[in-house]
């Protein structure tokens, strides 16, 4: 079957997909490489080319290295709560109980809260100093309502997102939970493993390639968490929690630079890049055999 | 030493009383093998042992000490599971360390232990290779590696055999009794393979619907069935059990006779015509027809040229004849 001839005959047929995908790609990326070397402000008429100023002035921008510290802070604090909490819950939801189905479309149920609105919700339902419910049981308990967004505006972000993603995980850890071999438990049973030997020794290596699984994927959206910024803090106060996706959009269109925010967009691309290709290398090991 | 006492052991789920009370006695280095249909209870029987279920009610001691709420890992016992139950992230010498390094044994030695087990199991060339790398049978090896390494009272295997082709079956069926002859270890079996059974076991225990039907050697089991259940189970093919009026003439409701124990002769008390003749090249079996009679399977030398439709006469062996009660048990 698989002749020349036919081989020819395949390619041609999906080519329309493959060319609409390619163009698809290939447009946005190029105009914004192009908007990157102009000057093109929204305020002022006209372009003209800008060589790399555009790069530079992005780069040399004090905001730039909050941006880029504050999106690692965000990656990596989310990684942390929503791989050691996933793990702790797929643990617990493993375990045989009562109402188990229900409890489980109620662990996954934030996942499908569109980001706006957990955060508006987290934001005033929750962390509102006046009306916020933490204020309330901060006042009846006899303590000062804490501002979290006014001070400490990147972890009460931190914890909106992992909130949101947590059930990601826990799903994903659990669906693996329950693909470990009971025999193999029950012979570590036998060989004298505890509890917390069985688990460490068979349950930890039988998650990492689930864990790895997590930890990609994550990362990838986490990188671009935009809406939980733009509804709770706007990036402040000042820089403090401005992650590189709210810098690039602050850039476009707050200072209405077309040219700097593209010069942004690209950056972060290859910021993404740089962080995919090590990810890839050091964890994406574990997704061979 | 190894000698293991269950008694009065009872095990339920919910309302489903899958043993009742049940009493067996194992001697130290016995080879004991537990048969039966599949739903017997036997792997039941045998987790119970092992302390991976709990006794609804009754007692089980190893060795004369009481051992029926010890935790699996405190019995001293070792399994083999079906699946093997092989740790799949872990080479074969860290499946085969793995219970040393739980009893916190020094690594020295624990290299040492699994080097000779590894000898005797030939398995020294795989010791680096993953589970995922070996053969049906080689994992089976590692499987009792691991249980031999811990040097336990008895060895209990779960139907270790059964997902290997019949080749290889036959192979480590040998291997597996050759390992008995060497550590003379107890070793409690549990197979619904009756030929399995036969070939392996010092004493076998056949069980049904969760009850001790029979106790014995293969070769009592063979020749004195206890009833029509064993009688039926223990033997290959199976035994010709015969009801109504030809059993009434032997003052029995059922009568037995094993397809070897029928001789084709000129003029036996038996007429029947040949249904199926299955040539086997040193056996023949054959299906016969007889009026009045359930379909007799008869076991014949293998040079016979008797196809369907040819009429013969059958004769039962003297002396060779089972007789059974209205209960299903051997009448005396």
């Amino acid at each position: 079957m698989a002749t020349a001839h036919s081989r020819t005959a395949a390619r041609l047929m999906v080519s329309p997909a493959v060319i609409l995908l390619f163009l698809w790609m290939i447009v946005p990326l190029g105009m914004t490489v192009y908007f990157s070397f102009l000057r093109y402000n929204l305020l002022t008429p006209g372009t003209s080319f800008a060589g790399l100023d555009n790069y530079y002035y992005f780069l040399t921008n004090a905001a730039f290295w909050d941006a880029l510290v504050n999106t690692i802070t965000l990656v990596v604090g989310v990684l942390l709560i929503t791989v050691f909490g996933g793990i702790g819950l797929a643990l617990l939801l493993d375990q045989p109980m009562w109402g188990q189905g229900i409890v489980r479309v109620m662990v996954i149920a934030p996942f499908f809260v569109m980001p706006t609105v957990s955060a508006l919700v987290w934001k005033n339902m929750f962390m509102n100093p006046v009306n916020g419910m933490f204020a309330h049981i901060a006042k009846a308990l006899g303590f000062a309502p804490y501002d979290f967004l006014a001070h400490a505006p990147l972890l009460s972000i931190i914890v909106i997102v992992a909130w949101a993603w947590l059930p990601f995980s826990t799903l994903i850890l659990l669906t693996a939970l329950q693909s470990l071999d009971r025999e193999q438990q029950e012979a570590a049973e036998m060989d004298g493993a505890s509890t917390l030997s069985r688990f460490w020794y068979l349950t930890v290596p039988h998650l990492t390639r689930s864990i790895t699984v997590v930890i990609l994927i994550q990362t990838i959206f986490l990188l671009s968490v935009f809406a939980e910024i733009l509804v709770t803090t706007n990036g402040g106060p000042g820089t403090a929690s401005t992650n590189i996706p709210y810098l690039v959009y602050a850039q476009s269109l707050l200072s209405f630079d077309v040219g700097g925010g593209s010069a942004g967009g690209i950056v972060a691309v290859i910021l993404a890049n740089i962080v995919a290709f090590f990810l890839m290398r050091m964890i994406g090991k574990n997704l061979d055999a | 030493m190894g000698k293991i006492t269950l008694t009065s052991v009872r095990k339920s789920f919910g309302e489903v009383d899958v043993i009742p009370s049940l009493d067996l006695s194992i001697e130290d280095g016995e080879f004991v093998v537990f048969v039966g249909p599949s739903g017997c209870g036997k792997s039941t029987l045998l987790r119970l042992i092992a302390g991976l279920e709990d006794t609804t009610s009754g007692s089980i001691s190893i060795d004369g000490q009481d051992a029926t709420d010890l935790p699996p890992a405190r019995r001293g016992l070792a399994m083999v599971f079906q699946s093997y139950a092989l740790y799949p992230h872990m080479s074969v010498k860290k499946n085969i360390m793995f219970p040393l390094k739980m009893a916190g044994m020094d690594v020295a030695e624990a290299e040492a232990k699994v080097a000779n087990a590894a000898k005797i199991l030939n398995l020294t060339n795989y010791l680096d290779r993953k589970p995922g790398q070996l053969s049906g049978g080689q994992r089976q090896r590692v499987a009792i590696g691991r249980a031999i390494v811990r040097e336990p009272k008895a060895f209990l295997f779960d139907e270790p055999l059964s997902n290997l082709d019949a080749a290889l079956r036959v192979n480590m069926r040998q291997e597996i009794s050759e390992l008995h002859q060497t550590l003379k270890t107890t070793m409690i079996y549990v197979t619904h393979d009756q030929v399995e059974a036969m070939t392996m076991a010092d004493k076998i225990v056949v069980l049904n619907a969760g009850r001790i039907e029979q106790v014995g050697s293969p070769l009592e089991l063979y020749r004195s069935p206890a009833n029509t259940f064993v009688a039926g189970f223990i033997g290959s093919p199976k035994m010709n059990l015969i009801t109504g009026a030809e059993a009434a003439k032997h003052s029995a409701t059922t009568i037995g006779i094993r397809p070897e124990h029928l001789d084709i002769v000129a003029d036996g008390p038996w007429q029947g015509v040949v249904g199926l003749s299955e040539h086997l090249g040193s056996d023949t079996f054959l299906k016969v027809a007889v009026a009045g009679m359930e379909p007799i399977t008869v076991r014949a030398g293998g040079e016979l040229n008797l196809h369907h439709g040819d009429r013969i006469s059958l004769a039962p062996q003297a002396g060779k004849l089972h007789r059974f009660g209205a209960d299903g048990k051997t009448l005396a």
